[in-house]
This record gives C-alpha cells, sequence and structure tokens, in this order.
C-alpha cells in the first residue's frame, strides 16, 4: 500500500518506539499534522518552539531515550536553534523534524522559508534536507541511529511539504548502513591494561567523572571501580547522579564553583582518571596548572575529546561502560592492598572537615538554605533542573544526587530558560514523579510561556524561584572584578510570580522570611498542580568557593 | 607544519560546507582546498593544504572523521607522496620577448594553450614550488591573469619487486 510522506513520518517513529513528540503546527507541516490526529501519538502542544526542544532534551536526560520535536519551516525553525545548540553542548539525542517550504520554491525567499539545514549544520551532530518522498523513512531510521549512537547528539531532518504530501511504498528498512559512521565501543586492550598498572602504582589517585558516565548508563561500574581501590571521585556539573552524592568516596564537583575538597584533591593527585569528561574550561581554571602532578588517563568515546586542552598520558577511545568493565575485569587478579591509600584518604578527610560548602545565615532567606530544604523534604528523590547562573550551583552544590538522570541541567551552552520546560519534559516521562525546577528570577522569565502547556498538560511541574532581583551571577562577577558597577544587571520590574501563575492557573506562593520556606515547600509539594514559589531571597548573596577565570584550582575564593 | 590532508567524503550536496564550516567554526586554517569526484561517482576527493602543529593536525583529522559524511581521512605529509598543482598564467607577450618566454616554458616543461596577438596563455602543472618559480620568471614580462587550482596528492603506491 502507498503511504503519503506524512503518513510514512508517523510510521516511523512509531516503529522506533516513539511515544511522545513535543510540537507546535504550521503550514509547511500541515500534512503531517493532520496524519497524527488518529496517530496512537502522544503530541504536548508548546507555547514557544524553544520550549519544544528543551522538553524533548528534558524528556530525553530523564530517561536515556530520544526527545522528538516536531516545528514548521521558517520561524518554528528558528527558534529551535538555542535548544539544538543546548542539547548539541551536552550530548543528548534529540531528533527534530522541521517542515520545509515545498522544494519548487526551496532558495526563493518563500513564505516562512529558513535555510535551517545550514543555520544548524555546526550545533547538530548530522542534519537533513530529504528531497525525495523514498527517503524519508531511511532519513528517520538514520537520523535515530545518529542521534543515540557513540557520543549522542541532536539531529535534524528537514521535511519539504511537497515531499510530506508524495505517496510511495512504504518499508521500515531494518537496519542502518552508514560506511563512515563507525563509533569504537571497545577500548584498545593494550590502553586499558596501561591505565591499569598506572592507577595501581598511584598513591594519590582521583576519578573525574562527567556526563559520558550517565550518557553511556555506567554508573554501576563506575561506584564498583571506585570502591574497588578505594578511589575517591569527583563530578563534573554535567556527571552530578552519576555517583551518589552521599557516598563517602565523594568529594563534590569540582570546579569554578567546585569544593574545596574536590579541586585540592585534583590539583594533588598524582593519578587523575577522567571518565566520560571533556576538561571544560570551567572544569580545568588555568589549564596549564590543571593537576600537574598527574598522570592523566582519559577514558570517551569522541576522540575529538581526548588531547583536545589538556595532553593525557593514556587516551582511551570507547564506550565508558565497556571500558569500565574491562578494567573491573583486570582487577579481580591485582594484588593491590586496601589500605596503600590510607594517607591519601586521611588528606581527602582532612580537607573534607575543613571546608565544608556553608554560608552564613541571617535575618534574610538564604537561597543555599532553600535548596537544602527542598532536599529535605524530597528526601533528595525529586527530578531536579536548573536554568543558568546562582540557582545552577547552588542546585549542583547543595542538593545530593544519589540517582543517575536525576540532575538535568544546560552546561555546556549554559542556556537560561532551560530549566523550566526541560522539567515539564521530565514530569511528561515521570508523571508520578517530584520535578522541581530550580529557577532565578531572570532565568524562568525567559521561559514562563511554557506554564500554559504544563496547566494544558495537568503536569504538576514546580518552580522555585531564588528571587534577588538580580541576574546574580553576572552581579556577582561584577561585584569581584568590576567594583560592583552593578550595570544593568539589576531587573527591579519583576512581574508578581504568585499572581502570574494564578493568570496562567497555576498556583503561585510566596515565602518572604526564613520561617516561611518550609511551609512554602510542604504546601508546593502537597498540592497537584504547576506551583510557582517566589523566595525573596537575600539580593547579594553570592556563590562560593569560586575559582576566578584562568586561576588555577587551588586559588579559591572562599566564604 | 604544513600537512596536505587528503579525505574522502560522500558526493552529496552540503558535504564541502560541513568540512568548510568545521574549520571556520574551530579556527583552522585552509591554505587551499580541491574537490571532485573519484571513480566512485558516490564519493568525492577532497585535498585540504593546512598548517597547524601536531596537536591542531591531530585535532583537525580527528574532527574530519567525526563528520558522518566523511568516508576516510588521510595525512599524506606523513608518508611518500606525489603532489601537483596547475596554474593557467596569461603573460603579455611584446615581438621581441616571444622567443625567451617559449624557453622559459620548455624548461618547465609547460604548454602554451592560448595565443593571441599580445598574450600567451601557459599551462603549467608541478609542484607549487615550480608553479612560484615559472610565474617569477614570467613576471617581468607583465602577468595579466593567473587562475590556479589548490594542490592535489595521491599517497606512492607501495614499490614491491
Amino acid at each position: 500500500m502507498k503511504l503519503t510522506g506524512a503518513q510514512i513520518f508517523v510510521e516511523c517513529l512509531l516503529k522506533e518506539g516513539i511515544d511522545t513528540i513535543f510540537g507546535y503546527p504550521g503550514g509547511a507541516v500541515l500534512p503531517i499534522y493532520d496524519a497524527l490526529y488518529n496517530a496512537p501519538l502522544r503530541h504536548i502542544l508548546v507555547r514557544h518552539e524553544q520550549g519544544a526542544v528543551h522538553m524533548a532534551d528534558g524528556y530525553a536526560r530523564a530517561t536515556g531515550r530520544p526527545g522528538v520535536v516536531l516545528v514548521t519551516s521558517g520561524p518554528g525553525a528558528t527558534n529551535t536553534v538555542t535548544g539544538i545548540a543546548t542539547a548539541y553542548m551536552d550530548s543528548i539525542p534529540v531528533v527534530v523534524f522541521t517542515g520545509q517550504v515545498p522544494t519548487a520554491l526551496i532558495g526563493n525567499d518563500a513564505f516562512q522559508e529558513a535555510d535551517i539545514v545550514g543555520i544548524t549544520r555546526p550545533c547538530t551532530k548530522h542534519n537533513y534536507l530529504v528531497k525525495d518522498v523514498k527517503d524519508i523513512a531511511k532519513v528517520i531510521k538514520e537520523a535515530f541511529h545518529i542521534a543515540l549512537t557513540g557520543r549522542p547528539g541532536p539531529v535534524l531532518v528537514d521535511l519539504p511539504k511537497d515531499i510530506l504530501n508524495a505517496q510511495t511504498e512504504f518499508k521500515y528498512p531494518e537496519k542502518v548502513d552508514l560506511r563512515s559512521y563507525q563509533p569504537t565501543y571497545e577500548g584498545h586492550p593494550g590502553q586499558v591494561k596501561r591505565a591499569l598498572d598506572t592507577i595501581l602504582a598511584s598513591k594519590r589517585p582521583v576519578i573525574y567523572a562527567g556526563g559520558g558516565v550517565l550518557l553511556s548508563g555506567a554508573s554501576n561500574e563506575l561506584k564498583s571501580f571506585a570502591e574497588k581501590l578505594g578511589i575517591p571521585v569527583t563530578l563534573t556539573l554535567m556527571g552530578l547522579g552519576s555517583f551518589p552524592g552521599t557516598h563517602p568516596l565523594f568529594l563534590g564537583m569540582l570546579g569554578m564553583h567546585g569544593t574545596y575538597t574536590a579541586n585540592m584533591s585534583v590539583t594533588n593527585t598524582d593519578c587523575l582518571i577522567a571518565i566520560g569528561s571533556r576538561f571544560d574550561d570551567r572544569v580545568t581554571g588555568k589549564v596549564d596548572e590543571f593537576a600537574p602532578y598527574a598522570k592523566i588517563i582519559h577514558i570517551d568515546i569522541d576522540p575529538t575529546s581526548i588531547s583536545k586542552n589538556v595532553r593525557v598520558d593514556v587516551p582511551i577511545v570507547g564506550d565508558v561502560k565497556f571500558v569500565l568493565k574491562e578494567i573491573l575485569k583486570g582487577l579481580t587478579e591485582s594484588k593491590r592492598k586496601k589500605d596503600t591509600l590510607s594517607e591519601w584518604h586521611e588528606q581527602v578527610k582532612k580537607w573534607k572537615d575543613t571546608h565544608k560548602l556553608s554560608y552564613k545565615q541571617n535575618d534574610k532567606i538564604k537561597p543555599q538554605y532553600v535548596i537544602e530544604k527542598i532536599y529535605e523534604l524530597t528526601k533528595g528523590d525529586a527530578i531536579i533542573t536548573t536554568e543558568v547562573g546562582q540557582n545552577q550551583m547552588w542546585a549542583a552544590q547543595f542538593y545530593l544526587y544519589d540517582s543517575p538522570r536525576q540532575f538535568l541541567t544546560s552546561g555546556g551552552l549554559g542556556t537560561m530558560g532551560y530549566g523550566f520546560p526541560a522539567a515539564i519534559g521530565a514530569q511528561v516521562a515521570f508523571p508520578h514523579k517530584t520535578v522541581i525546577d530550580i529557577a532565578g528570577d531572570g532565568s524562568i522569565q525567559m521561559n514562563i510561556q511554557e506554564l500554559a502547556t504544563a496547566v494544558q498538560y495537568k503536569l504538576p511541574v514546580k518552580v522555585a524561584i531564588l528571587n534577588n532581583r538580580f541576574l546574580g551571577m553576572v552581579r556577582q562577577w561584577q561585584e569581584f572584578f568590576y567594583e560592583k558597577r552593578y550595570s544593568y544587571t539589576c531587573m527591579d520590574a519583576a512581574p508578581d510570580f504568585v499572581k502570574l501563575a494564578e493568570a496562567y492557573g497555576a498556583v503561585g506562593l510566596r515565602a518572604e522570611k526564613p520561617e516561611e520556606v518550609v511551609p512554602v515547600i510542604k504546601e508546593a509539594l502537597k498540592v497537584n498542580k504547576p506551583v510557582l514559589m517566589d523566595f525573596r531571597v537575600d539580593r547579594e548573596e553570592d556563590v562560593y568557593p569560586m575559582v576566578p577565570a584562568g586561576q588555577p584550582l587551588n586559588k579559591m575564593l572562599l566564604v | 607544519m604544513r600537512h596536505i590532508v587528503s579525505v574522502l567524503v560522500d558526493n552529496e550536496f552540503g558535504v564541502l560546507s560541513r568540512v568548510a564550516g568545521l574549520f571556520s567554526g574551530r579556527g583552522f586554517n585552509i591554505e587551499s582546498l580541491c574537490v571532485a569526484e573519484t571513480i566512485d561517482p558516490k564519493v568525492s576527493r577532497m585535498t585540504i593544504v593546512t598548517t597547524g602543529d601536531d596537536q591542531i593536525i591531530e585535532q583537525i583529522t580527528k574532527h574530519l572523521n567525526k563528520l558522518i559524511n566523511v568516508i576516510k581521512v588521510s595525512d599524506l605529509t606523513a608518508e611518500d607522496h606525489i603532489e601537483r598543482e596547475l596554474a593557467m598564467i596569461k603573460v603579455n607577450v611584446g615581438e621581441k620577448d616571444r622567443a625567451e618566454i617559449l624557453s622559459i616554458i620548455d624548461i618547465f616543461r609547460a604548454k602554451v594553450v592560448d595565443v593571441s596577438p599580445k598574450t600567451y596563455t601557459i599551462e603549467m602543472t608541478g609542484d607549487g614550488e615550480k608553479v612560484n618559480a615559472i610565474i617569477e620568471l614570467l613576471k617581468p614580462f607583465g602577468i595579466k591573469e593567473i587562475a590556479r587550482t589548490g594542490k592535489i596528492a595521491l599517497a606512492r603506491s607501495q614499490k614491491t619487486k
């Protein structure tokens, strides 16, 4: 039987096991929307296409399954770009389908035409313009394959309207045949052995793990590896949750706003084991003085990540889970004594005991206190998303993440406006879990319109706004490095978030004094509706520790 | 250091843009770039001349390999290879200069491919230095126009008995 391109699109998604798409209709994708009318697929109608991509991204991060987006041509497509770039920087499998003007009009400056394949070439893992209805099934199959395998990432497929209306026989390809795309999963055995020897010879080893552990599903392997050898673990922002935050071997996050213990440990280690992490500038500080005494082992599926910023002694290209399993196999034969690291453990404990994360309570609400209370009242079990800035750093420091895929944040691109739609995406995937976006008053206004989406689909997402009426992180930099010249960082005309929530049909709550914080959180957790919590926090609270940009990690500004 | 990177790619629209975008987006240099179909019409060969230290060249080859449409990347600089460049040079010829110009052409084993009363168009093939040398020698006569390809290159075959 012959199907139209639009019907083939729907069939392909079903074959891929997709049950939810996030989208926004328009002229060029009308054929698909018509095919969706009776299809067994859930479509979440967003309020802005950027929101759709962040939702699909949040859905993907929370589940490990691909997030799917459907938008129209021109402005619909261009509105997805920030979302795509966000997913690209953090290696998140999102597949974005954009409508396009009919092939005969491409290049004609037609109504709602944009060269979205050209625009997104640098921020997708790969993208396609489909020019023949016979290619749709093959391209969609490839798109999902590429998005999910190797180092994952977003893929965009541009579908001209005439292709969606044309007909052809539908046959979904059994497998993908891409001779030029064969990711390496197995680490080189010789390198694995060299890594093992280096680790066993070390006296002050540290594991520095990142988002790759989550993407690879290797949390259990990471835990066994760390526990078997008693190696302390620090995580990047993207890696939080891949190793239990409450584990005695956990050092906290490292980097610009990392813990004292993590940064000192990395500076003094003689063997740094980088696992699925990419030596981002926010992690390394001054590159020349990063882990200066260490032999560095780097396990990563993406060869371009290796030796990009920092020289590596033992590179291993491969899937983190696979390589860790090989290392664990090698360990069964090793005869290392447990107490060889006792001196190192003592040193680490000293750092931990003398420099805990802290803040000074006064008569105002401290943002850190809000997060501590959210942690207690959700028993550490909520899915937390963040916006970007101070809210993000405090959420990383003061909530301890014990499970993978529990903490969703825009680490690479640093996209304000990410957290709220991402929380909606996570809530769509897990309707019965508590999902909380830790936000600032600046960030939340970047995608506040999605509150209508949450209300429409009865998604009880909670938003904790740490409201300081500043763009807090930028203000902090101005305080430290620009003599407190608060140039355009003060947002004096914030909306009344309680009334705003009510206007959307959600619930608004406010806390102005420290003693009001707990009742507000308790109330929010009780309500089965979207809730905006407006916490009026101490306006000029800073994030500590802080390594000023370009400084080595051990040069921290402390509380 | 200069490197000649030979890249086999899918012969599809947009691939050149992906490669060029990779170089511009990551701040790598392109000195010259030649693209043409290979014996397999589904595959094109790009010959890219680029500069950078070892670490940069390593990143360039890794990033090229990462592009979905790239089939194979080889850095020819590291192995024995042949490189050629083609130039077409339109030079003024005065009455008295003809013999001298023709002898230069002869020495370089170049060819005259178009003649007008006042100009010769010369086809010159060789490695880059040779092309530069003939241009230097022709300059005094007055070069009107030049069109130069970038370098193309192939690895030498294994010489077995």
